[in-house]
């Protein structure tokens, strides 16, 4: 009896999606109001000083492994929480019988932005 | 003085009569502390014996007299006339199931997927203890952590609430998640592995996108949202277990 | 249906950033014109909007979050509000540290 229920998970995949879907929630909620605060007010008002996003200083720091890991996370992980959720909702709102078609754009979609910030970062 | 009275608009649906459903309006006394389907009896007893509905218990224990009312599910026992006076009352079916009659609808979806569940205490082949040895004891702690989900009355409003229910029949659903629940945390119970088959199958837990509406409308204050989640955290638990230590699987 | 909607700007985000590491790895001059345009009403803007958007989610989060971690501390089920509460100030701690790693200050 043990067995039946692990068989049967194994087909399914989507802890991983739901794995992938809720970190990039908590990265998203964690960190994208504070980004975008400074992305599109402190900076662009110039409330973070002149130049706070300095040319030098970010290149430098990105060039750093950990911060190029992070950053990783930061951008990879959210795509996978919007593939997840926007999956549902086009599921949600009558596309059920393209569903398929459905999750291969919204995940193969994250995970070509996945590949592009590796290859990005990798390079800089 | 005339008395207060107020409308209700009640779903008609006779298959033997009628080929598509009709509403028909009936007016019944206003009084303070009459619930919906204390007018719904007054209609059946005075004005119109040909409506179907169910109910038993009239004090929101036994499930059954769930109904659309102004196309919120509720238990028609615990909607009172007051909170809507004067306005007219639209009576329907619960939604997400087909119609048999009127306001009774068919549940034979909902009693095969509670079975398919196994609700009740499962013990490992063996395990098994002779009557003669007891009862299997549990704590009051241990009872805590599933008596909330213990607490459902299968009176699927919470179907009837489900966004995903109403595109999907084949979607578990949350009553059923929830009861599943109950019975794979209960300290006494080695049946999860039996369960998990249905509940972290397809049509199990992953088609719910965690909207809510079901533990919004419990009369019981089940939560089954939160039950449904909390099956995810241990499916995937399982899953990275099965696929990081493959070996560990077979117990 | 307003929570699922976020989604479409945490991943307008992702590309806002991912265009961003993209033109600091072209250069200083690519990396300074991206600069100046944030300064665009339109920037702005779209920025502020996803800013409502996120805030949102980030608020659903949090208060979604105590359903499905149940923690207990010995028999006793820590609070809902308590769990909900330490996101929050993660929140904040972490939105100080980032702030302050971003801009150096």
């Amino acid at each position: 009896m043990a067995g039946i229920g692990g068989v049967e998970m194994a087909k399914s995949n989507e802890p991983i999606w739901w794995s992938l879907f809720s970190a990039g929630g908590m990265v998203a909620a964690m960190v994208f109001p504070i980004l975008i605060i400074i992305t599109g007010i402190l900076v662009p008002f110039g409330l973070a000083g002149d130049d706070p996003l300095n040319f030098e200083r970010i290149h430098s720091a990105v060039s750093h492994p950990l911060i190029k890991l992070t950053l990783f996370a930061v951008i990879s992980l959210p795509l996978f929480h919007w593939a997840h959720r926007f999956r549902f909702t086009l599921v949600d709102v009558g596309l059920k019988s393209v569903s398929t078609l459905i999750s291969i754009l919204c995940y193969g979609g994250a995970i070509v932005g996945t590949i592009v910030s590796v290859v990005i970062l990798w390079n800089i | 003085m005339m008395a207060e009275t107020m409308k209700l608009e009640i779903f008609r649906y006779r298959p033997e009569k009628e080929s598509e459903p009709t509403f028909q309006t009936y007016e019944v006394p206003f009084l303070e502390d009459w619930v919906v389907l204390d007018a719904i009896n007054h209609i059946k007893d005075e004005i119109d014996g040909t409506l179907s509905y169910r109910w038993s218990c009239r004090m929101g224990v036994c499930g059954s007299c769930g109904m659309m009312i102004n196309g919120v599910p509720k238990l028609s026992c615990a909607a009172f006339l007051k909170d809507y006076y004067p306005d007219k009352i639209l009576v329907e079916p619960l939604t997400g199931f087909p119609v048999e009659r009127d306001l009774v609808i068919v549940m034979d979806d909902f009693m095969t997927k509670l079975t398919d569940m196994q609700p009740y205490i499962i013990r490992k082949e063996g395990e098994e203890k002779p009557l003669e040895e007891g009862e299997y004891l549990q704590s009051p702690a241990e009872l805590a952590r599933f008596k909330q989900y213990s607490m459902c009355i299968n009176c699927m409003l919470c179907y009837a609430a489900c966004p995903v229910y109403a595109l999907d029949s084949t979607f578990i659903g949350p009553a059923a998640i929830a009861l599943g629940q109950r019975y794979n945390m209960d300290s006494r119970d080695q049946g999860r592995d039996a369960r998990q088959e249905l509940i972290a199958s397809h049509n199990g837990i992953w088609e719910c996108t965690f909207v809510g509406e079901c533990s919004a409308v419990c009369p019981e204050h089940v939560d089954p949202a939160a039950a449904i989640q909390r099956a995810k955290v241990s499916s995937t638990v399982d899953w990275f277990k099965d696929v990081l230590i493959p070996w560990g699987k077979k117990k | 249906m307003i929570r699922e909607l976020t989604s479409i700007f945490v991943a307008g985000y992702c590309i806002f950033l991912l265009v961003l590491v993209y033109k600091l790895a072209q250069g200083a001059d690519a990396y300074g014109n991206l600069m100046a345009a944030l300064k665009s009403p339109s920037s702005v803007t779209l920025h502020l909007i996803s800013l409502a958007f996120v805030l949102y989610h980030t608020i659903t989060w949090f208060n979604l979050t105590p359903k499905i971690l149940v923690l207990y501390r010995g028999e006793e089920r820590i609070p809902q509000g308590l769990v909900a509460g330490t996101f929050y100030a993660g929140w904040v701690v972490v939105s100080v540290i980032v702030a302050w790693l971003v801009l150096g200050v």
